[in-house]
């Protein structure tokens, strides 16, 4: 049995809007990361995929609120905590966090060293300048960047270079867990797989202990984690190995996430791709039934009046689906 | 391919040179094209190859250094305003950023006015107005009742690229420029988009030029490619040619460089 980094239990979080309705768009989610192991999660837009990243570090300001659930960090339960101690003593040591587009968060007007600097400045206060230089030197040798970036502007850098430099800030401190929201998103494929191979060392080089991937690009989740986790409207549909997820999805979702992926093989031209028609509910007012229910083919009367539960399935693989695993392994073979 | 297609557009020694002295910068270099009527042609390279530069210039967007543009034969002329405006009749484009594509204080019913206006011309009766707006609006399966008084910040990203593409249905142009239409949308919403261009290159016959730096993508959807390395073109050819058996090494990097599922995507080699 190897060591749990980060373990949450029944999670639900909720955005209040302007209007005082409640939208759920983290729905009792409990998912475990071991050490030395990835977490990808997939889905599409507006399934609850970044909210889940920023509630995953305990950390809520409006209008994003905590409701109900417990976040296990290295055994060390953070629900309840003061915002402040978190901010403190969770963020950055023990989880990290890269949001989406986060090239675009480096103040133009500060060297790359001046974050190194201000991340030791919350952390660890007591550092000199010169320490914190002769260390970030060294981070960012490790790391694979040349150290010169550290005295350039953000400006002065290209966008793969700009995105690994915010990953290299963020793991300065060694936090056990990395949560990286699409980081390489807005990048071509040449630097894609620089950041993916700066991602994949960290791991390697135990700078991190584990880490959760959020993307949509499901060849891409399947080629750097080894768990995936699939979303909809909030909650967990699907959760297996990277290997079971993409060659044999159970959920009807899932499975029409499957068919909207595009790699340069032979064969791909010959396949139609198979896009899930309708859009995601909305979650102010979400259906009574299967969340999924108005965009499924395989859809049962049973479906739109009672909420279905996760099913465990083997070790470490459930679904969210009314039909048995038989079932709809028969419905896909039938088309 | 058919035997003899109709050249639709075609470029010989495009360049584009932006600066001077020694912030002088070739984006294009050189470039020939011909793209025949209704090819789906790719321009595949990575950021800073110079596919865009390319594109505003086909566009008419920007100045060209160097070179000639032949439209449907003859050689281009958009001189003066008007004819810049009946050469756009022919030529549109759907761009990367949606959500910087819509003048932000136009309604939805604006924008697709505005289509109609330009293809039938201002004489039209309002019934039928709304009846070229609603029936463009289903193609791309967004409902016209729905949007009508609705602003474009009120739609998500891949709502608004719909709508793009009901634009380019009310205009039926001769060749729409695809400059990477589903790089800011989900893998789902992408799967849409792409049908319904397909669907819309059959219907109206167009040509469809695309940008990408996927390269999946381009093989997808596309008849012919072309690689685009440092603003020149490095290989083109039927898509199953030059993707199936890339002949350039940098064309070899590209595929290489695109995770894939049923083979081993190699990390080792940035």
């Amino acid at each position: 049995m190897s060591n749990v980094t980060l373990e949450v239990r029944e999670l639900t979080t909720k955005y209040i809007t302007r209007f005082r309705e409640n939208v759920y768009a983290v729905d009792h989610v409990s998912l475990k990361v071991e050490e030395g192991k990835s977490l990808g999660i997939s889905g599409e837009s507006g399934c609850g995929k970044s909210t889940l990243a920023l509630s995953l570090m305990g950390y809520y300001f409006a209008p994003l609120h905590y409701t109900s659930g417990e976040i296990i960090i290295d055994g060390r339960n953070i629900t309840g905590m003061d915002p402040d101690d978190i901010r403190k003593s969770i963020l950055g040591t023990e989880i990290s966090y890269i949001p989406q587009s986060a090239m675009n968060a480096l103040n133009p007007t500060q060297k790359v060293i001046h974050f190194i600097e201000d991340v030791f400045q919350a952390h660890d206060p007591c550092k000199t300048k010169k320490e914190i230089h002769e260390f970030a030197k060294e981070a960012f040798e490790a790391l694979g960047l040349p150290a010169e970036v550290l005295q350039r502007y953000p400006v002065e850098l290209s966008g793969g270079m700009k995105q690994r430099t915010v990953i290299a800030v963020s793991v300065v401190l060694s936090p056990r867990v990395l949560i990286a929201d699409e980081p390489s998103s807005a990048l071509d494929v040449t630097s894609q797989k620089m950041v993916i191979k700066m991602l994949k060392s960290l791991m390697e080089n135990c700078i991190i202990k584990s880490m959760i991937f959020i993307t949509h690009e499901l060849p891409l989740l399947y080629n750097v984690t080894d768990d995936i986790m699939v979303m909809y409207a909030g909650q967990i549909v699907e959760k297996a190995t990277a290997k079971e997820a993409v060659f044999d999805p159970l959920h009807p979702y899932a499975r029409g996430l499957m068919g909207s992926i595009i790699v340069p093989e032979s064969g791909l031209r010959d396949v139609k791709l198979a896009a899930i028609p309708g859009v995601p509910p909305n979650l102010k007012n979400p259906p009574a039934g299967c969340q999924f229910s108005e965009r499924c083919k395989y859809v049962q009367p049973e479906c739109m009046v009672r909420s279905i539960d996760l099913r465990e399935v083997g070790a470490g693989r459930a679904y969210r689906c009314i039909f048995s695993e038989e079932q709809l392994r028969e419905a896909y073979k039938n088309g | 391919m058919a035997e003899k297609e109709k050249l639709c557009l075609s470029g010989s020694g495009l360049t584009k040179v932006f600066g001077f002295g020694r912030t002088r910068t070739v984006a294009v270099d050189h470039v020939d094209f011909d793209f025949h009527e209704g090819e789906v042609v790719s321009i595949v390279g990575e950021s800073g190859s110079g596919k865009t530069t390319l594109a505003k210039m086909l566009l008419g967007l920007i100045s060209i250094t160097e070179g000639e543009i032949c439209f449907q034969g003859k050689k281009r002329d958009i001189r003066t305003q008007k004819k810049k405006r009946e050469y756009w009749k022919n030529i549109q484009a759907i761009f990367q950023d949606p959500y910087s594509s819509y003048n932000i204080f136009n309604r939805i019913d604006a924008v697709l006015l505005d289509c109609i206006r330009m293809r039938v011309g201002r004489k039209l009766p309002h019934a039928k107005r709304i009846e070229m707006m609603a029936e463009a609006c289903s193609f791309v399966n967004l409902k016209f009742e729905e949007l009508t008084n609705k602003y474009p910040f009120e739609l998500s990203g891949g709502q608004m690229q719909r709508l793009m593409i009901a634009r380019i249905f009310l205009l039926k142009p001769k060749i729409l420029l695809a400059d990477e239409p589903t790089s800011m949308i989900d893998a789902c919403s992408r799967a849409t988009i792409l049908d319904m261009l397909m669907q819309l290159r059959d219907e109206i016959g167009m040509t469809v030029v695309f940008i990408t730096h996927d390269i999946g993508l381009a093989y997808y959807v596309s008849d012919v490619v072309y690689i685009m390395e440092h603003g020149k073109f490095v290989e083109s050819g039927s898509a199953d040619d030059v993707i199936l058996h890339p002949k350039e090494t940098y064309t070899r990097r590209l595929i290489r460089d695109v995770p894939k599922i049923h083979e081993v995507w190699d990390l080792s080699t940035v």
